[in-house]
């Protein structure tokens, strides 16, 4: 049960945005990859299962926190699976009343929603020590950053397995697709490439970051004459 | 001193079995009346999207057709049925005079990921199975959703021989897939070269259904072909 002595940290912006890019969890923690290599085959599939992540994330993190006082530690992950589980069917029941074509899209991987690590994840160690709307907001910005994510994997597979965005196509007829992209392995491959791109620009950033503190510091070191 | 060392170590009481099973109950019984309240309210609207696939696919593959009866078949007989009924249903389209233009099938074969489901055009008097449109398919996207897009493949249905023999027993030739560009008979489906999985699925799934549901169809014909204006001339009657 949350201890009510201990003070809670005040509310910042960086609450919301960390999920988004800073500990974006595809790109960064590396969590939900099953979905993200599975149905990322095009911008749809990949824009529904992320507002579909974005529901559950948000609905089951704000119901554990809501009821965090309440639930014993000892039946704490099976009172979670409970709260998750029924909202990834409520999504499902939703999904099918929006569009069947969707819903046959999607598969099985609606219903594996339930067994995302990310989900579980957040309402174990925010959702259950953190107040309703801090968690909310930090559940928003999880899921938009991994619907980000998933956009990001969706578009450059569709556009190179297709030659399409969307549904609208792009290349001109001529081009012939990379089948591979749209299949497994152009996840991985798709997956592997945004990392590399990823961690090269953040290497770099970091890197010139360093250069420029022990310019900075040299300098200081020259005008003291030291 | 030694109290402080201790401390950590100290283990927190045990909550009771009674809060423990009932804070499990608890979350049960609101996980439960959530999933009852939004099944409730999305049925019929599922129900309704369900209904009006399965309306552009039936008109889809009866393209000359402008109206529709449903038909239950149960134990070797056709009946007129809805949409409701459960069991195998077939799809008679008829055009703007009432005329019988042909029928609408069912059919299901395990492919390459799962469970393959299409609704084939049937033309009883020919014996020719006329075209397709996919129910269900989570096939590999480049190679088993072939079968929607293939102008080759989708050439073999033109008029796939599925009649049935005189003593309206079985079909006359087996409907089988054959590999990629070997096909001599009507008979024959033509595979998709690098998606022989799901072509065979769509040929297995046409001889299963041709054998069990055409023989049936054969004996009955009369009573579809009429359906529509007896059911037109009753409904004349009462008003």
């Amino acid at each position: 049960m949350a201890n009510p002595t201990k003070k809670e940290a005040p509310f910042t912006m960086d609450i919301f945005t960390a999920g988004l890019w800073k500990e974006n969890p595809v790109f960064v923690m590396m969590l939900g990859l099953c979905p993200v290599l599975a149905v990322t085959n095009s911008v749809e599939n990949s824009l529904a299962m992320g507002l579909a992540s974005v529901f559950v994330l948000v609905c089951s993190n704000a119901l554990v926190s809501a009821l965090r006082d309440f639930i014993p530690k000892q039946v704490r992950i099976t009172t979670y699976i409970i709260i998750i589980a029924t909202f990834v069917t409520l999504v499902d029941y939703i999904i099918q009343a929006i569009s069947l074509d969707l819903y046959n899209k999607l598969g099985a991987f609606i219903q594996l929603i339930v067994v995302n690590c990310l989900i579980l994840g957040r309402a174990e160690a925010y959702a259950s020590k953190n107040s309703f709307g801090k968690s909310v907001i930090s559940a928003l910005g999880m899921g938009l950053g991994f619907t980000l994510a998933l956009v990001m994997l969706g578009g450059v597979r569709e556009l190179l397995g297709a030659g399409q965005l969307l549904g609208y196509q792009v290349f001109s007829l001529d081009f012939e697709p990379w089948v591979v992209m749209i299949l497994p392995p152009g996840g991985f491959i798709v997956l592997g490439s945004w990392l590399l791109l990823i961690n090269y620009f953040e290497q770099r950033k970091t890197g010139k970051l360093i250069a420029e503190d022990a310019a900075s510091h040299c300098t200081v070191s020259q005008s003291r004459g030291l | 001193m030694a109290d402080r060392e201790n401390e950590p170590n100290k283990v927190p009481p045990l909550p009771s079995s009674f809060s423990l099973i009932s804070t499990l109950g608890a979350v049960a019984m609101l996980s439960g009346f959530l999933v009852v309240l939004v099944y409730e309210y999305t049925k019929p609207i599922i129900a309704e999207n369900q209904r009006l696939a399965t309306e552009r696919a039936i008109f889809k593959v009866l393209p000359k057709a402008s109206s529709r009866l449903t038909f239950l078949i149960n134990e070797g007989k056709i009946q007129l049925a809805d949409d409701k009924t459960k069991g195998e249903l077939i799809y008679a389209g008829y055009d703007a005079n009432n005329n019988f233009v042909g029928l609408a099938v069912n059919a299901a074969e395990q492919g390459y990921q799962d469970i393959v489901k299409l609704l084939y055009g049937y033309q009883p008097e020919t014996g020719c199975i006329t075209g397709y449109d996919v129910l269900k398919s989570t096939e590999t996207p480049g190679f088993g959703t072939k079968i929607t897009t293939d102008k080759e493949f989708l050439a073999n249905f033109n008029c796939l021989d599925a009649k049935v023999n005189k003593e309206q027993s079985e079909l006359i030739n087996v409907i089988k897939t054959v590999r990629h560009g070997t096909k001599k008979n009507p008979w024959e489906i033509d595979a998709i070269s690098g998606s022989t999985i799901t072509s065979n699925a769509v040929g297995r799934m046409f001889n299963k259904s041709g054998q069990a549901l055409h023989p049936i169809i054969a004996k009955n014909l009369d009573l579809l072909k009429t359906a529509k204006q007896q059911k037109r001339g009753n409904h004349g009657q009462s008003d």
